[in-house]
């Protein structure tokens, strides 16, 4: 039997939550409901509206992307990985459909609860925006990147 | 009506009022002759006069011709009697005293019964009368009508006048004798007193009307301003929803208050007045008495009146105050009674009510319809004058499909509500079945045309009841009654009768199952499926009878069925891999998906006092408790839970989302336990008032272990409460009927959903859609048992509420067409019902429809649908156009489409 307390180290591992009081860590991992899915069940679906975020506890979920029909799984994901939280907060369908591969044990937070605790906890909103700011740095290099293959194939 | 309630009253009890008048004129004797003995047993045997010398002789019944002397001279001997000695004679005049005075009795007795009675059924047929008026309103009234006032009119208001009709005639002419007997009488003795006291009755009698007519005015004030104070108060409660969302329930309590104080002037004023009016009464009364003694008195004096006169006159005048003062009395209550009466006929009358003819039952069964709607020149214009409808020209075959259209107020709502006899047409004429549609018995409209919009009030019923309403329209075959039975509904017809009600059996089966095309209970329920299927209510329904619960008594085998289901529904999960999905109910295991509460009990509360949120209260929970040892331990979890509480949650504001998890307690009670910890700090449960420790102790109850994960049950405290659970079983297992229903292996809980009963234990919180995959999967287990049909046929027991409001407004809607559907009408005529559905789901339940119009059983029914969105009429056969009150454009709505801007405007929108 899980214990709050369990949790919260959980959460503490994360590195988003890892500048957050603890006090607050508790609450969320209080808010958040523990899940598991078995082999095969999704978390959600890509396009979906996504209410919620996922901490994955232990296990392994694949992550796969529907291109013309077809699934085509891109990434693995795996203990200690955050999933899901672009889509909570800015209101976008899910880029991806997220599956589990064997037992999975999953830590879901609410989206409310996710942006109620920004708000309480601001190191929180600095740490997702540093979060978003790498994407987006690592996606721009990545993207100049197969800009310049490109050309170089062109030419 | 009636204007006035005496001649109402005279008019529906003639015979009675008569036959009552001859009791009391039989009474009279017996009642004088109780007067007259106690005088004549004092005179004679006991005083001994007449017998002086031992072996007198009294005569006993010895009985003279009732006529004054005065008129005859001497009197005239009926009957010699008995001679009697002294000893004897009193015991036969005290023996025929008792006989009197208990003929006396009876004869009230039979007086007083017979009144009320009379004054009931009055009371019933009036009160009758009035509904069958309110059946007869034309409908454009009910927007006036407050429903409150009519109840209150046919309830409350005429409620006096019961007792005011048996007295109605017999009193005043019962009182009015005895005051006539008196004047005459004073007038014998001496004219001068007989003028006089002659003259101050007169000069009451002129003036206490006068002083009544305030009185009046105010009797009509104040039944007007409590009718009114009904009606708000219906109106408040009907809109309660609108007085919160508002912040108007202090304007609504401004409203009342300013009734209740008109009210409270006017009463006052009246009594006030009643008692000035009995004041001056008493006064003129009393004023007699001193004309009698001063002028009488001064007349004995100088000899006009001799002492034996007076004597004689105070004594008649000693008996006269009481009839007149009765008779003033009388009339006041007539007053109150027929202003009441007045009052409510003025507010019954409508100018043009419908005549009884069109709701009159059918003879025999009704024909279809053989010609549809003919409608020629038609127009409409509401109260205001407004143009609803013009010039429209139609004409509608039985079974065909046809959508009005036409942009918001261009009359195409107004066209559905004529053709189902809703709106009345100004002019032009609608034609249905070639006779006009307003003389056509309401049995043909009402049952060969169904109407729906939408509008969903339902009065609260089961859903069964609900659906089948459509089908009652007369008794269709007679009650099964035995000899007693039998007996006892012929009194109650006959008093129904004499009462002028209405003598169709209300108990009898009124359901006509034929005309929904079944021919029995079974079958009605099979098509009742059906129509819920298509109108996409059966999954509801169903899932009603899967919530709801189940008496053993009555469903004994349906109950042993899903005993097994629930065996099989073990393996089952096994099969599925779901083990870990259900942590079963277990006497010997704590369950931690369920709350300490429900694991100390291990059962369902049937009475409130065990329902989980009082058992911190309950005292035999208390002394279970203590025998265990568990007291002080969950006093500490409380504790715990408190100080936790309040450490995560106290510093947030209270509308913070974090709240909704937190299911032990609201958020607005989290400062009152912060104070409650200081309080307590390190006390014991024995040493802290009973308002903390109940604030402490409802918290470990409500604690599940695996939703609040706080880690605070250890094995020995679930042992313990097992422990606990045990000894709480056997001591609630002595009471006479136990206040929980237990949870066990082999047999039902009454108290548990049908759900929880097969389940026996509790989903998983950790199970990512365990809940509604466990749901699926039972309900997949019953369907193989073939058990699906008894869930819906329990789902049609559900209560939908007052008003219907357990339900969705979306299965209101449903409902409402369904019961359209179920009376298999020859035309269904659909007004913008479905609009709380979503266009997808209205387009499905319409095609549906459409098709099923078309198959039903060799009679083609007519639709006639006014739809929300206008591009459903494209499935439609043919399309009437409305613009303006206009009737623009009438056709295929293909061809439309192509040719009528007006109808490509409508589908482009």
């Amino acid at each position: 039997m899980s214990t709050l307390e369990d949790e919260v180290s959980i959460l503490r591992r994360i590195p988003l939550f890892s500048a957050i009081d603890p006090g607050k860590l508790k609450l969320l991992a209080f808010a958040s409901d523990r899940q598991t899915y078995h082999d095969g069940q999704t978390l959600f679906h890509q396009g979906e509206v996504g209410d919620a975020a996922y901490v994955i506890v232990s296990g392994i979920a694949d992550v796969i992307i529907t291109i013309d029909g077809n699934d085509v799984s891109v990434a693995e994901l795996k203990e200690n990985d955050f999933i899901g939280e672009i889509a909570i907060l800015c209101d976008m369908p899910r880029t991806a459909t997220i599956r589990a591969k064997g037992e999975l044990d999953t830590l879901k937070i609410k989206k409310e609860h996710f942006l109620g605790l920004i708000e309480d906890a601001p190191q929180l909103g600095i740490a997702v925006m540093r979060e978003l700011a790498l994407r987006l740095s690592k996606t721009t290099a990545e993207l100049s990147e197969a800009r310049q293959q490109l050309a170089l194939k062109a030419s | 009506m009636e204007p006035n309630l005496l001649k109402y009253v005279w008019r529906h009890s003639r015979k009675d009022q008569l036959w009552m008048l001859v009791i009391i004129l039989f009474s009279m004797p017996t009642y004088f002759l109780s007067l007259e003995l106690p005088k004549r047993i004092i005179n004679g045997p006991i005083q001994g006069v007449g017998f002086e010398q031992p072996g007198d002789v009294g005569r006993f019944l010895e009985t003279y011709l009732p006529i004054p002397n005065w008129i005859l001279g001497d009197p005239i001997l009926l009957f010699g009697g008995f001679e009697l000695e002294r000893i004897p004679f009193l015991m036969a005049l005290s023996l025929t005293f008792l006989g009197l005075v208990a003929a006396n009795g009876m004869f009230k007795l039979y007086i007083n019964t017979f009144k009320g009675r009379m004054g009931e059924r009055i009371l019933r047929r009036l009160r009758f009368e009035l509904f069958d008026r309110v059946l007869r309103y034309p409908l454009p009234r009910f927007r006036r009508t407050k429903s409150s006032e009519v109840a209150t009119m046919i309830k409350d208001e005429v409620e006096p006048m019961g007792e005011f009709i048996g007295d109605a005639y017999t009193l005043p002419l019962f009182l009015g004798g005895q005051a006539l007997t008196g004047m005459v009488f004073i007038f014998l003795q001496n004219i001068m007193l007989g003028i006089a006291t002659l003259i101050i009755v007169l000069f009451q009698a002129w003036l206490i009307p006068r002083l009544r007519k305030r009185l009046i005015q105010l009797g009509k004030q104040r039944q007007i301003a409590s009718r009114e104070l009904a009606g708000r108060l219906g109106e408040v409660v009907d809109g309660i929803q609108d007085a919160h969302t508002n912040d108007t329930t202090n304007y609504e309590r401004a409203n009342i208050s300013d009734i209740l104080g008109r009210l409270y002037f006017i009463r006052f004023e009246l009594f006030q007045r009643k008692f000035g009016v009995k004041f001056i009464n008493n006064l003129l009364i009393q004023f007699l008495a001193f004309l009698f003694y001063a002028v009488g008195g001064y007349l004995a004096i100088t000899g006009t009146l001799d002492i034996g006169q007076l004597v004689a006159v105070i004594a008649a005048y000693k008996d006269l105050p009481d009839p007149i003062r009765g008779l003033i009395d009388y009339d006041q209550r007539r007053l109150t009674v027929e202003v009441r009466y007045e009052q409510i006929v003025e507010q019954f009358a409508a100018d043009n009510l419908q005549d009884p003819a069109t709701q009159k039952v059918a003879e025999g069964p009704v024909p279809r319809l053989e010609k549809g709607f003919d409608i020629s020149n038609l127009a409409v214009t509401d109260e205001m004058g407004t143009k609803l409808i013009e010039k429209a020209n139609a004409k509608i075959e039985i079974g065909e499909r046809i959508a009005i259209v036409g942009p918001v107020n261009s009359g195409s709502h107004h066209m559905a509500e004529v053709l189902a006899r809703v709106l009345k047409p100004t002019s032009g004429r609608v034609y249905v079945n070639n006779s006009s549609i307003d003389d056509l018995p309401e049995y043909i409209t009402g049952r060969r045309i169904a109407y729906v919009d939408g509008g969903t009030f339902f009065p609260q019923n089961t859903i069964f009841n609900t659906l089948t309403y459509v089908l009652k329209n007369q008794p269709v075959s007679e009650r099964e009654l035995n000899a007693e039975e039998k007996s006892l509904y012929m009194t109650q017809l006959a008093e129904t009768r004499r009462a002028a009600n209405f003598d169709l059996d209300y108990r009898a089966q009124w359901i006509d199952y034929e005309r929904a095309g079944a021919a029995n209970k079974e079958e009605l329920i099979k098509e009742v499926r059906s129509i819920l299927v298509d109108v996409q209510l059966e999954e509801d329904i169903r899932g009603f009878g899967l919530r709801g619960t189940l008496d053993p008594k009555e469903y004994g085998e349906l109950c042993d069925q899903l005993i097994i289901a629930r065996k099989r529904f073990k393996s089952r999960l096994r099969e599925l891999g779901f083990e870990d999905f259900v942590e079963p109910f277990e006497p010997d295991s704590y369950n931690t998906q369920a709350s300490v509460a429900e694991n100390l009990l291990f059962g369902t509360a049937i009475a409130p006092a065990y329902k989980p949120e009082n058992l911190a209260s309950n005292p035999i929970v208390k002394a279970v408790l203590i025998e265990n040892d568990l007291e002080n331990a969950l006093f500490d979890m409380g504790k715990e839970v408190a100080s936790t509480t309040v450490d995560l949650f106290g510093d947030l504001a209270p509308d913070n989302p974090f709240f909704d998890q937190l299911n032990y307690m609201d958020a607005e009670d989290l400062p009152e336990y912060k104070a409650a910890l200081n309080r307590i700090g390190d006390l014991g449960i024995s040493e802290i008032d009973t308002t903390d420790r109940l604030l402490i102790m409802k918290l470990p109850f409500s604690y599940t272990e695996n939703k609040n994960r706080l880690g605070l049950l250890s094995d020995d405290l679930k042992e313990r409460i097992l422990v606990a659970r045990k000894s709480l079983r056997a001591t609630l297992g002595k009471m006479q009927a136990s206040p929980v229903a237990f949870y066990e292996t082999d047999s039902y809980n009454p108290a548990a959903s049908v759900l929880d009963n097969v389940l026996l234990g509790r989903v998983s919180t950790n199970v990512a859609e365990g809940s509604e995959r466990v749901d699926e999967a039972i309900k997949a287990l019953l369907e193989e048992m073939g058990l699906t049909d008894d869930i819906f046929h329990i789902g049609l027991d559900f209560n939908i509420g007052t008003g219907g409001k357990r339900l969705s407004e979306i299965q209101r809607q449903k409902l409402h067409l369904a019961r359209a559907m179920l009376k298999k009408p020859d035309f269904l005529i659909v007004n913008q019902a479905l609009n709380s559905l979503d266009s997808r789901s209205q387009r499905d339940i319409i095609e549906t429809v459409l098709d099923r119009a078309k198959n039903t059983d060799g009679h083609p029914c007519g639709v006639i649908w006014v739809p929300i969105n206008p591009k459903i009429s494209m499935l439609f056969d043919r399309v009437l156009l409305f613009s303006d009150g206009e009737l623009v454009a009438d056709g295929d709505p293909e061809e439309l489409s192509k040719s009528e801007t007006r109808y490509q405007d409508l589908l482009s929108a």
